[in-house]
C-alpha cells in the first residue's frame, strides 16, 4: 500500500468530482424534462405519439451507454449539414456530447419510471377531480404529478445513481471527471489498488448521499 | 452495405465474429456471476454478522462504483497481482493474462452483486410456510433446497435476472477499453480505418439493439415454463 500515493491523489481526484458533479446535475435535469414529455406521450392516445415515444424510450435502454456518447460524438460530426451548422459549436465539444448523450439516455428511463407512475394512479382520484369541476391542467399538476412524484421517487433514486456512474464514460471521450483523472494516475503511477480505493470511495461517498436524500424525500411525500 | 461485405472487403465478417465474442463474454460474466451469488447469498441471509457485513460490502461497493473504475482496477491490476502471486512460487517472469478473462472477471464480479441482491430477494419473498413445512416433513437440507426453494426461487427471480443479463450485456461494451476486440472495439477499429463513425457505431447500435430483443424474447419463454402451475 502506497499511502502517499493515495494522499496526493485526494485533491486532484477531488477537483474531477466537480466535473462529475456537473456533468451529473446537467444531465439529470434535462433529462428529468424529456422524461416527463416522453412518459406524457407514451400515456397519449395517438398511436403515432406514442410509437414514437415508445421507439425512443427502447433504443435508448436497449444499447449501452458507450455506443450513445460515441454515436454523438465521433458520428454526428461527420455529417456535413451539422458541422456547417449552429450545432457544430455545441457539438464539438465532448462535455456538451457527453451530456446530450447522458441526458437522452436518463430520460429515456425517466420516462419509463414517470410512465408506470401515471399508470398506477387510480382513475377515481382523476374522477374524483374532474367531478369537482377542477380544470383538467389544475388536476394535472395537483393531482397526478405530486402522486407520480411519490409513487416513482424509489426508482428514480436508483436511476439517479445509475447516472451518477454512467459519468464515468465522459471518460472515454478524453473529458477529465473522477474515472479519467484516475485512470491517468493508474496509467502514470500502475498502482490501480490505491487509485481504486480513493476514487471509489468518493464514488460511494456520494452514491450514499444520493441513497439518503432520496429516503429524506420519500419520507417527505409519503401519506402520512 | 459494401461496408457489410463478406471477406477481405467488408467488415461483414469481423462484425459477426465481434458479435459472438460479446455473447461469450457476457455469458461468461453472468456464469461467473452466478458463482459469486453462489457465495454471498447465503452470507446475505445468515445471522452471523460478520458474515452478512462481508456481503453487504461486496454489493454495496461494486453497485456504488462506476464500472469502468472496476475494469481498469482488474486491467491493470490483474497481472500485477497474478505476478505476485507467482513470484511467491518463485516465477519472476512477465505474465500477461487475457483480455477476454479479465473482461468476464470484472464484469461477472458486477453481475454477481445484482444477482446477489436479486437471489436474496426471491429467497425472503418465498412463504415462510414452505420452509417450515420442509422442516416438519424431514426433507435433507440439499433436498430441500433443490427441490422446494429453487423453483420457487427461480420463478420469482427470473423478471429480475432479466434485467440483470440485460445491464450485463450492456457492461460488455465496457470491456473495449482493454483491447478485447467485441462489438464496440470492432466498430472503433472500422471507423477509424474507414473513416466512417456514424455509420458504423449506428451498426453496432443495431446489434445491440438485436442482442437484447432476442434475448428478451428467450427469457419471455422461459417465464412462461417456469410460472406453470401459477
Amino acid at each position: 500500500m502506497d499511502f502517499d500515493l493515495m494522499i496526493s491523489s485526494f485533491p486532484k481526484l477531488l477537483n474531477a468530482t466537480l466535473i462529475t458533479l456537473k456533468l451529473l446535475s446537467l444531465s439529470l435535469i434535462i433529462g428529468l424534462m424529456l422524461g416527463l414529455l416522453f412518459s406524457i406521450m407514451r400515456i397519449s392516445k395517438n398511436p403515432i405519439i406514442n410509437k414514437f415515444a415508445y421507439g425512443y424510450s427502447y433504443f435508448f435502454r436497449g444499447t449501452p451507454l458507450l455506443v450513445q456518447i460515441f454515436i454523438i460524438y465521433f458520428g454526428l460530426g461527420q455529417l456535413e449539414f451539422i458541422r456547417s451548422s449552429f450545432l457544430w459549436a455545441v457539438l464539438k465539444e465532448p462535455y456538451w456530447c457527453a451530456i446530450i448523450a447522458f441526458a437522452l439516455n436518463t430520460g429515456a428511463y425517466t420516462s419509463e419510471i414517470l410512465r408506470s407512475a401515471f399508470q398506477t394512479i387510480k382513475p377515481g382520484l382523476i374522477e374524483a377531480g374532474k367531478s369537482l369541476g377542477i380544470q383538467t391542467r389544475i388536476i394535472f399538476f395537483k393531482i397526478q404529478v405530486p402522486i407520480a412524484i411519490r409513487q416513482s421517487l424509489p426508482a428514480y433514486g436508483n436511476e439517479v445513481i445509475l447516472m451518477l456512474k454512467g459519468t464515468s464514460l465522459a471518460s472515454t471521450v478524453t473529458i477529465m471527471d473522477i474515472t479519467g483523472v484516475a485512470k491517468y494516475i493508474i496509467s502514470t503511477t500502475f498502482k490501480p489498488v490505491e487509485v481504486f480505493i480513493v476514487a471509489g470511495g468518493i464514488y460511494l461517498f456520494m452514491t450514499f448521499i444520493v441513497h439518503n436524500v432520496i429516503k429524506l424525500l420519500e419520507k417527505k411525500y409519503s401519506f402520512k | 452495405m459494401e461496408l457489410l461485405a463478406f471477406g477481405k472487403t467488408g467488415w461483414g465478417d469481423e462484425l459477426f465474429i465481434a458479435t459472438l465474442m460479446t455473447l461469450a463474454v457476457s455469458i461468461t460474466a453472468m456464469l461467473i456471476g452466478f458463482l459469486f451469488a453462489l457465495i454471498f447469498t447465503p452470507l446475505k441471509l445468515s445471522k452471523n454478522k460478520f458474515l452478512n457485513l462481508l456481503a453487504n460490502c461486496y454489493t454495496t461497493v461494486i453497485r456504488g462504483v462506476p464500472e469502468l473504475l472496476v475494469i481498469y482496477l482488474f486491467f491493470f491490476g490483474g497481472s500485477a497481482a497474478i505476478m505476485f502471486v507467482a513470484s511467491i512460487f518463485g516465477y519472476n517472469d512477465y505474465i500477461e493474462i487475457n483480455a477476454f478473462i479479465t473482461g468476464s472477471c470484472a464484469i461477472g464480479i458486477i453481475s454477481g452483486a445484482y444477482s446477489t441482491e436479486v437471489f436474496r430477494g426471491a429467497i425472503q419473498s418465498i412463504d415462510k410456510g414452505q420452509f417450515e413445512a420442509s422442516k416438519v416433513l424431514g426433507l435433507k437440507k440439499p433436498i430441500h433446497f433443490f427441490k422446494v426453494i429453487m423453483p420457487q426461487m427461480l420463478r420469482l427471480a427470473l423478471p429480475n435476472l432479466s434485467n440483470v443479463w440485460q445491464i450485463t450485456l450492456k457492461d460488455t461494451s465496457l470491456i473495449s477499453v482493454t483491447g478485447l476486440v467485441e462489438i464496440m472495439r470492432q466498430s472503433y477499429i472500422a471507423a477509424g480505418s474507414t473513416r466512417d463513425p456514424l455509420f458504423f457505431y449506428s451498426f453496432a447500435a443495431v446489434l445491440y439493439l438485436l442482442l437484447t430483443f432476442l434475448s428478451m424474447k428467450i427469457i419471455n419463454r422461459l417465464e412462461i415454463k417456469y410460472s406453470k402451475g401459477y
